[in-house]
């Protein structure tokens, strides 16, 4: 049985780690706040970008830009990996980690070479104890306030390394925010650019726009489609930024609240102990007393 | 006088302008254009330059836009951009340190340098800024 004094130590020192956990949590949710904004405000743009890209590339047609084109051979994969720069969040970055390295031990398998990108310290940490080929790296990106431009500088480099066939293709792996309760990591491939969305579909998800698919086009919608298209690569990267950070906010607050709750248990607990010895002590006590006044009167 | 045409811009972080204009004139690549209400679908890419419109009120408003495109419809324009500011929220201190700091790197970058290319267009972005919020308001 731990003395009083010991068990007093004890918890006031999970006193002190619940302060923190629970500070965490509410700086936690006041950033989710913000990047959940974020979130939003950035569909407008992406769901227009997405609707004139579609209508773009019928009218230009298939196979109009080398960006649209599979390889036929893919003999090297980039992978674009986002992570959070911080821990604390539960499983948060193992999971993604872990989707990174399933996916490219099955690339790994059949002869690819593979490649990465970091975005965000844990990723980054991960490829260096791995020694795996890390290309680039941006920290303090992923749940800080980052700009569009962070993302187009990335994208450009990518539909370069594409373009010049340092890669066959490019996959991003990052946390994709369901719900507060729910991120799960998801892989998308970013170049070569997927078959996009026909017009009449990205219609009905912009249902308020009365679509024509007539346009003038200035210049013709070849080269536009060829200007825009790089765009969509940053606007892949920009989103999935944006979902990680969100992700990790709401995934560290997941975690900080655990936290604090198994902080409340372990208190509770131990100040049963404290109690319980404490009575222990004071009946031990008395029983002297009582047994010193017998002795007297004897 | 013709119907108005609804204007918006918007960027990744946050849509700009959301609002009814007379007429809305925009830097083109291929020059500059006006709309009107029903104008034929048109699109096109957008250059670095200023977005002027005539708002309901019949003022006229400036809005600095860098790159993107543009999508004209018989009733309404959208604007994508890169990066957007109504003129009133350019932050001219910023702009000024953004020339600065480009000047500076010019002057270092060899010519065929990513970089010369790069502080280029940041001191493009940078003078346009200061160019617009310097016109004087009529």
């Amino acid at each position: 049985m731990a003395t009083l004094k010991e068990v007093q130590l004890k918890i006031s020192a999970v006193k002190k780690t619940k302060q923190i956990t629970k500070a965490m949590n509410m700086v936690a949710a006041s950033r989710l706040r913000g990047a959940q904004s974020r979130m939003v405000g950035f569909r407008p743009y992406a769901s227009k970008f997405e609707a004139v890209l579609g209508s773009l590339a019928q009218s230009a047609g298939e196979g109009s830009s080398p960006l649209l084109i599979a390889r036929e051979e893919i003999k090297r994969t980039h992978i674009i990996l986002c992570t959070s720069d911080r821990g604390l969040c539960g499983g948060f970055n193992t999971n993604l980690i872990e989707k990174a390295a399933d996916l490219a031990q099955e690339k790994i398998a059949k002869g690819i070479e593979v490649s990465f990108t970091a975005f965000g310290k844990k990723g980054r940490d991960w490829m260096r104890r791995e020694k795996r080929t890390m290309v680039d790296q941006h920290l303090g990106v992923v749940g800080g306030t980052f700009g569009f431009n962070v993302a187009s500088t990335s994208g450009r480099r990518m539909v370069t390394g594409f373009l010049e066939n340092e890669y066959d293709e490019v996959i991003i792996v990052y946390a994709e925010f369901l719900s507060m309760a729910r991120q799960i990591p998801v892989i998308k491939q970013v170049l070569p650019i997927p078959p996009l969305e026909k017009a009449d579909e990205a219609l009905q998800a912009d249902a308020d726009a009365p679509y024509l698919p007539e346009h003038i086009t200035e210049p013709s919608p070849e080269a536009l489609l060829g200007e825009l298209l790089p765009k969509s690569v940053d606007v892949q990267i920009y989103r999935a930024l944006l979902e990680t950070s969100t992700s990790e906010h709401a995934a560290r607050m997941m975690a900080m609240d655990n936290a604090t709750k198994a902080c409340n248990d372990i208190i509770q607990s131990l100040t049963l102990a404290y109690n319980k010895a404490r009575q222990a002590a004071i009946t031990g006590e008395l029983m002297d007393i009582v047994g010193g006044a017998e002795a007297l009167k004897g | 006088m013709a119907e108005n045409i609804k204007l918006e811009i918007v960027t990744p972080e946050k849509s700009v302008v959301s609002e009814e204009a007379k007429i809305v004139m925009a830097p083109g690549t291929l020059g500059e254009f006006g709309v009107l209400s029903g104008h034929t679908p048109f699109m096109t890419g957008l250059k670095l330059g200023t977005v002027r419109y005539v708002d309901t009120a019949g003022k006229e408003r400036f809005v600095f836009v860098s790159g993107g495109f543009a999508e004209a419809l018989p009733d309404r324009v959208t604007i994508l951009a890169e990066s957007a500011e109504r003129r009133k929220d350019i932050d001219i201190e910023r702009a000024l340190a953004a020339k600065a700091r480009a000047e500076d790197r010019l002057s270092k970058a060899g010519d065929d340098d990513v970089d010369f290319t790069r502080a280029r267009a940041a001191l493009t972005r940078a003078i346009m800024r200061i160019r617009l919020a310097e016109t004087p308001r009529v």
